[in-house]
């Protein structure tokens, strides 16, 4: 399966100022790669920098007082982060686009459906107007959606949760990106309208061939979607692995305590496990391994030091001592 | 272009009803709108008040510049409903010929105001930095002084005139407008709509005039609508302290203004200009009122 290479992360570190306090590190030497076609899963708690690094991809922080203070973002060979405005709104849209979790409030309330899809279209192809809104039109039947013609001309507070995503999708996959970021795309769907979000999604993936940044956190949408899957604590990267080997046999200690966290239907556990603490908060984070707070595995050297994101082969890598330690003497 | 082999559809249910019957924005706002019985009251009283500016002069019983010589300074009697002033004018048929020019005055200088301001404030809030600072001292300078004050003075500098009153009213309408607007900028352009455009690749000014813009747009219609009550007020005291329309013309503040030699025997000549202005410019803040309430969201 040694398909292209789609998207390559290097190093990438974002930095939030906070005025006079200095400045937190949200995403820090974060690493990865998406290949042509593939579903890549960031899972991680809430504020563990997973939204970031989606907005960092896209050049979307101007807004927010973060900052792209390190790293390379290639995506098809060619460095976004060094890519001018102007280029850079070129290639949103057209080589990489993006769906948020509120899908509701992801269209604009004054416009018709249509028109800002129509809008989308325009702004890449040149296409005439009359093109966009016929193709705006095939979209929208393409993503499931009923009688387009009238969706189209309804506005988006006429619209169900499902709906709207299904909309956005169709925004979304309206140039033909090769790489789509889904910020929790179903988060706030239903578990119904949710299957059938992410059935739409991997028909994108399997017939366009898009590659998927698919960003949550929750693990049955992983464990269902993904091929590879990246989990994410306080801004680094702590585990990768191929998505089997993640659920079988979880490595690092926070993943471990991710998967024993979700609920199992006729389990009979009256009590779910969870880990202790919280994420730390950025401004105070612990010198050593950032997890090492929260874990019951923890050692001094976790406290002292932080530890490497090792490869351990098999496209796993893990940032654990203890982990690595094990890997060693079993080798 | 790949194309897409299959088309996922939708299961049944959700087939059914794709587009939630909600009730359409405009017959939501109506229904809401009406239950503000003084709101309603205060937009009969305008729309009247417009028809008549409309089509006054056909409508008023007498020529508003005829005058009279039998019928000087009388009061109000079944030939002349609102009496006659020093020349035998008829005060009903002035008043309806003045409503023009006063409203008109108004209406401009509050539309050219609210323009300049609306662009400044988007602009200020959209991007911040320098230009965000200079506006925003820039309206406080202007905030600084009473809006009569100010007004008077910038007519003082230009001279008096019709056109003066209306730059002079329009000038102390723009800090106003780009306050409220560049706040409700600041608010829009955080919601998610706009960077979800931005993530499709729109240029800054599309963002701004189909994305922000309308988004801000109740701020601004109610801060219109209460504005125009602020400019009757200053463009009548204008015309009363002589700078603004000929005391010759209809005006309401200029009739106001010679009535007031007449206070002690006709004092009818004082009353119905000052009713009228005072009514009108209740109306409009009643108008603004009930536009507030029931454009937001948040005041149930």
């Amino acid at each position: 399966m040694p398909e292209e290479l789609l998207l390559d992360v290097r190093r990438l570190r974002t930095e939030f100022s906070q005025g006079k306090k200095g400045s937190v590190v949200a995403v820090n030497d974060v690493s990865f790669q998406i290949h042509k076609g593939e579903i890549l899963g960031l899972v991680g708690e809430s504020g563990c920098g997973k939204s970031v690094t989606a907005l960092s991809i896209m050049s979307l922080l101007k807004d927010t007082p973060g900052k792209i203070t390190g790293g390379e973002v290639y995506l098809e060979g060619k460095n976004l982060l060094e890519c001018s405005e102007e280029e850079m709104r070129k290639i949103r849209g057209e080589n990489v686009s993006m769906i948020f979790q509120e899908a509701m409030s992801s269209l604009n309330p004054a416009m018709r459906v249509s028109a800002q899809l129509v809008e989308a279209i325009l702004l890449h192809t040149d296409k005439t107007r009359r093109e966009a809104e016929e193709h705006a039109l095939k979209m929208l039947a393409q993503v499931g959606i009923p009688d387009p013609a009238r969706v189209g001309r309804s506005y988006p507070h006429q619209l169900s949760g499902g709906m709207s995503q299904r909309v956005m999708i169709a925004m979304a996959m309206s140039c033909d990106p090769h790489l789509l970021i889904a910020d929790e795309p179903t988060t706030a769907l239903d578990v119904t309208i949710q299957a059938q979000i992410l059935d739409l999604m991997r028909k994108i993936q399997r017939e366009i061939h898009t590659g998927i940044l698919l960003i949550t956190h929750d693990l049955g949408v992983v464990a269902e979607m993904c091929s590879r899957v990246i989990v994410m604590y306080a801004g680094r990267i702590v585990e990768e692995a191929p998505v089997q080997m993640l659920f079988y046999e979880p490595m690092h200690p926070y993943t471990k305590g991710l998967i024993a966290s979700v609920p199992k239907l006729g389990s009979g556990v009256t009590s779910l496990p969870s880990i202790p603490g919280s994420v730390p908060d950025l401004s105070m984070m612990p010198p050593g391994c950032k997890f090492a707070p929260r874990c019951r595995y923890a050692q001094d050297r976790c406290r002292e030091e932080e530890p490497p994101l090792a490869e351990l082969g098999g496209g796993r890598k893990c940032r654990c001592v203890l982990v690595q330690d094990k890997e060693a003497t079993v080798q | 272009m790949p194309e897409w082999k299959e088309t996922v559809r939708a299961p049944e249910e959700e087939a059914k009803g794709p587009v939630v019957q909600a009730q359409s924005k405009p017959k939501a706002f109506f229904k809401k709108f009406m239950q503000r019985r003084t709101a309603v009251a205060a937009a009969v009283f305008l729309l009247i008040l417009l028809i008549i500016t409309a089509v006054g002069p056909q409508l008023a019983p007498y020529d508003p510049a005829a005058p009279d010589y039998d019928n000087l300074l009388s009061g109000p009697s079944p030939a002349h409903v609102l009496g006659t002033d020093e020349y035998g004018r008829d005060v009903l048929s002035r008043l309806m010929a003045g409503s023009r020019l006063t409203l008109g005055v108004s209406l401009s200088s509050v539309i050219i105001g609210a323009a300049i301001g609306t662009v400044l404030g988007v602009l200020a809030g959209y991007y911040g930095g320098i230009l965000e600072t200079l506006v925003m001292r820039g309206s406080d300078v202007l905030f600084a002084f009473p809006d009569i004050l100010l007004a008077i003075a910038i007519v003082a500098m230009i001279g008096p005139g019709i056109i003066n009153v209306v730059i002079a009213v329009a000038v102390f309408t723009v800090p106003s407008f780009a306050r409220i607007m560049r706040s409700a900028t600041l608010s829009v352009k955080e919601s998610l709509y706009v960077e979800v455009a931005r993530s499709i690749g729109c240029k800054n000014g599309r963002i701004l005039s189909r994305y922000i813009f309308p988004g801000t747009m109740q701020s601004m219609i109610v801060n219109f609508t209460m504005r125009v009550g602020t400019a009757i007020l200053a463009a009548a005291s204008l015309s009363f302290l002589g700078f603004g329309a000929n005391v010759t013309e209809p005006d309401w503040g200029a009739m106001l203004s010679s009535g007031r030699n007449y206070i002690g025997v006709a004092s009818h000549l004082v009353y119905f200009p000052g009713l009228l202005i005072f009514l009108t410019v209740l109306a409009f803040n009643l108008l603004g009122d009930g536009l507030r309430d029931t454009l937001d969201p948040k005041i149930k």
